[in-house]
């Protein structure tokens, strides 16, 4: 049988310029690379995707355990609460926290945008900074696990305020977050003393943009976290 | 690695986000430190939880300006995680079910 072969979509026109859907039939089909970008950057992205399947997978472990259980959840907004100068305030470590994180994916941006413009000097500094900042986090983090360990007993198996799996989920979700800023942090100070030190300067500065796609999905996952775990 | 596919961007709209970024989190905050309660709790961290994950990916991760073939990749395999949810949402409600109806003591 046949079918008449549409020309509308085969134009030159749509070919040389497509746009949406028609675009990415044309990256798929057409006898060139994929996707249009850095080797580097198309694996970063494609390891984000795969982090975002972990961080997803203990979100909905969370959840299924905290609408299985019988006994009440503790209330996150009382247990992270904090006394200061006299204040009763809820949730404010992690209010403090999350504000932290933000300027930091601010800062990052920032150096992305200095590396395009191959400032080095600059980029460099608002790495440092991103770094500071990431590492203030992960000092935040502590404390807050030092004082939910040591003075008020919560363990992975029980907790004195409530549901037995507070613990468990607490610990691994806050617990692979910080260990992805850390990692973070240090991919920053690693790869910002070569990109200060000149090393970049004949191959661009796409790997600034790199790093800061895995410090903003750092972010992105916090984003995620205050909201279902803390403010929940 | 060539810089002419590098994403470069005017720092406004970055400043712009980042400062709708700060507002939207000291919401979010609000929503707690008000204790607001029942449906008007969920909903609302759930908006703005959506707002700020939406401009971060969009702007800061610069999808908004990345070509269709990548929003696809990133955007199609994270469905098979809301069926996930789903069936962990279903089997957690019969979880709690059974036990208040068995055991009353988990």
């Amino acid at each position: 049988m046949k079918t008449p072969i549409s020309t509308t979509s085969t134009t030159p026109q749509n070919i040389s310029n497509p746009a949406g859907w028609q675009e990415a039939v044309a990256d798929w089909s057409g006898d060139k690379q994929t996707f249009d970008m850095p080797w580097g950057k198309i694996m970063m992205w494609i390891f984000l995707l795969s982090d975002t399947f972990i961080f997803s997978i203990f979100l909905t472990g969370y959840m299924s355990a905290r609408m299985s259980t019988t006994v009440a959840w503790p209330n996150p907004s009382e247990v992270f609460a904090l006394t200061i100068a006299g204040q009763h305030l809820p949730l404010i470590l992690i209010a403090i926290m999350t504000f932290v994180l933000i300027s930091s994916s601010g800062t990052m941006v920032m150096a992305v945008n200095f590396g395009y413009q191959r400032n080095r000097k600059r980029a460099f500094q608002m790495m440092l900074v991103t770094a500071i900042l990431g590492l203030s986090f992960v000092g935040m983090q502590v404390f807050e696990w030092t004082k939910l360990i040591v003075d008020e007993g919560v363990r992975p198996w029980s907790n004195p305020m409530g549901a037995a799996q507070f613990g468990a989920c607490f610990f691994m979700i806050t617990g692979f977050h910080g260990l992805h800023v850390s990692a973070g942090v240090i991919l920053l100070l690693v790869f910002g003393n070569k990109i200060r030190r000149g090393d970049y300067e004949k191959k661009g500065y796409g790997i600034v943009e790199i790093i800061g796609l895995y410090w903003h999905f750092v972010d992105l996952v916090w984003v995620f976290i205050f909201a279902l775990f803390y403010l929940w | 690695m060539s810089e002419a596919v590098g994403q470069q961007h005017p720092l406004g709209v970055y400043l712009k986000v980042w400062g709708l970024l700060f507002v939207l989190s000291t919401m979010s905050y609000m929503v707690d430190y008000f204790q607001v309660q029942g449906l008007w709790r969920w909903t609302l961290i759930l908006i703005f939880m959506f707002l700020k994950a939406g401009l971060i990916i969009s702007i800061f991760m610069h999808l908004k300006w990345e070509r269709m073939a990548v929003k696809l990749m990133l955007f199609i395999p994270p469905i098979s995680i809301l069926v996930l949810i789903l069936l962990m949402g279903i089997e957690a409600d019969y979880v709690s079910f059974s036990r208040l109806t068995f055991f009353k003591l988990y």
